[in-house]
């Protein structure tokens, strides 16, 4: 006998919230100009790179775009980057950048960038990791993976919204930790090389976890994780055994 | 043309094999999924195809294990920008799979669906004449969990968020109806050499 397959075909398993927010076709298929504006060091190796984006239809905490640099003879890399600002700064949109030794794109942005000059995007893209500030989130991060966590925190902030919220960063030391003038009483800092005196070294753990989901708010977490694939692995892991159900964990990897 | 000052890039290799926006990502192997990587043994695997065919059937490892055996060694591509030439994927060709199931003439599209619940739809005709598989090793050795393992799909003919992870079931339409990523603004098909990445392209 035949089955026939019902009209909207629903996955027999849990995973795979649907995307909450649809992506703009038009936006997401067009290359827009944008201008460096601005050049801000963050850490020896991290830098925020400003970018004026005058038909830029707006984004939403999370998001991330394609962005493409043209050599002279028509040669074209393309990667992409998270949005690290919040949606509210009209007109302009802020990359965060780690220097990635002998990259051919970061090394451009940390060598090469100044104030002028124009580079290619296009988005924003995937609805998939964005928060919309509507639910408690959750977000751990790792290295470069706190850029478009810090785009939600900037959101919360920019917004004084009332929805708890919670981050939790690893970096090497102080001294590599993105952001780290900026972060408040939301965020708590793992060191996994160096730490200041009385912070222990290690990796991010299970007891760093355990309380952030002992203070469930009404209706859960939703998580955001974001990182090297090596941290999204484990700070999945952390969280699955911390009791943080599978299908309110997001992942973004870097690769 | 929008020429970025001083961009010179890597020094340029002709490759024919290189789709148009992506790089050569060599011994790299990035993971991109957006779910958590789900514990699966063989032992808890099951391949089910259904929807518009005449024999819907499920496997267990050892049932799909027993049919006969085929590998791909070619190149795959990444939406994000990275190819990787030369691998080898063992598995079994779909085509094995449809022989017992039988699509129906009126099958048309095909969602693919992992054990995690995520989706991708692809036109049948991408899935038969020995261009898709699901595979189990790569490279001679049981695949990673956090590239599919115990078993994916593998369509390498499109961009790689079509071949599913942790592939658990095909069911065949009759027309098609976006999946995960495209729902999320990614491209109906995905060809790397048409470059279809997002929706619009
Ligand atoms: C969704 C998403 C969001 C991201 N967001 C951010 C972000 O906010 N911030 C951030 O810093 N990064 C982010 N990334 C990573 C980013 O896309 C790039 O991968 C990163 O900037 C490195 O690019 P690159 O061109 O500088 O390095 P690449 O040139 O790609 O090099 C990467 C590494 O590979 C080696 N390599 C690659 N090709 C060659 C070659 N042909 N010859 C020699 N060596 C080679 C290089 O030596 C280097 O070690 C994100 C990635 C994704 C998928």
């Amino acid at each position: 006998m035949t089955e026939t397959p019902a009209k909207a075909f629903t996955p027999p398993t849990r995973f795979a919230v649907p995307g909450r927010i649809p992506v703009a076709d038009q936006t997401a298929a067009l290359w827009q100009t944008a201008t460096l504006t601005e050049i801000r060091r963050e850490t020896p190796h991290a830098a925020t790179f400003r970018l004026a984006v005058p038909g830029w239809t707006g984004h939403l905490p999370g998001q991330h775009l394609m962005l493409r640099l043209t050599a002279a003879d028509g040669y074209a890399a393309q990667r992409h980057y998270s949005i690290a600002s919040a949606p509210d700064d009209s007109g302009h949109i802020e990359l965060t950048l780690d220097h990635v030794p002998d990259g051919e794109v970061s090394g451009w942005f940390h060598t090469v960038a100044r104030p002028g000059d124009t580079v290619e995007v296009r988005g924003p893209l995937s609805g998939f990791f964005a928060w919309a500030g509507d639910r408690p989130a959750l977000l751990l991060g790792a290295g470069s993976g706190v850029v478009p966590l810090m785009s939600m925190v900037r959101h919360h902030r920019a917004r004084d919204l009332a929805v708890p919220l919670r981050m939790l960063v690893s970096a090497r030391g102080p001294e590599e930790l993105i952001y780290a003038r900026e972060l408040g009483t939301e965020t708590t800092a793992v060191f996994t090389r160096s730490a200041p005196t009385g912070v222990p070294v290690g990796r991010m753990a299970a007891a760093h976890v355990a309380p952030l989901l002992a203070e469930q708010p009404p209706n859960g977490w939703e998580a955001y994780v974001c990182g090297s694939n090596g941290f999204a692995e484990h700070a999945s892991r952390l969280l699955v055994e911390a009791g943080q159900p599978v299908e309110r964990i997001r992942i973004e990897r870097f690769g | 043309m929008n020429v970025t000052r001083g961009f010179t890039g890597r020094p340029r290799v002709d490759n024919p094999g290189l789709p148009p926006g992506q790089y050569d990502a060599r011994d790299d192997w990035p993971v991109l999924s957006a779910e958590v990587t789900p514990d699966l043994a063989p032992a808890d695997w099951s391949f089910r195809i259904d929807g518009l065919v005449e024999r819907p059937h499920t496997w267990d490892w050892d049932a799909a294990r027993a049919l006969p055996g085929s590998s791909y060694e070619g190149d795959i591509h990444c939406v994000t920008g990275w190819s990787k030439f030369g691998v080898r994927f063992g598995g079994v060709s779909l085509d094995a799979f449809f022989h017992v199931v039988r699509p129906h003439g009126s099958a048309t599209h095909a969602i693919a669906y992992s054990h995690t619940g995520y989706t991708a739809n692809l036109p049948l005709a991408d899935l038969v004449g020995g261009r898709a598989w699901i595979a189990w090793e790569y490279d001679g050795r049981p695949l990673a969990p956090e590239h599919g393992g115990p078993a994916r799909l593998l369509v390498p003919h499109l961009y790689f968020w079509k071949s599913a992870k942790w592939i658990a079931g095909i069911t065949l339409l009759d027309h098609d109806e976006p999946g995960f990523w495209e729902r999320n603004g990614y491209h109906e098909r995905g060809n790397p050499w048409e470059e279809q990445r997002y929706s619009g392209d």
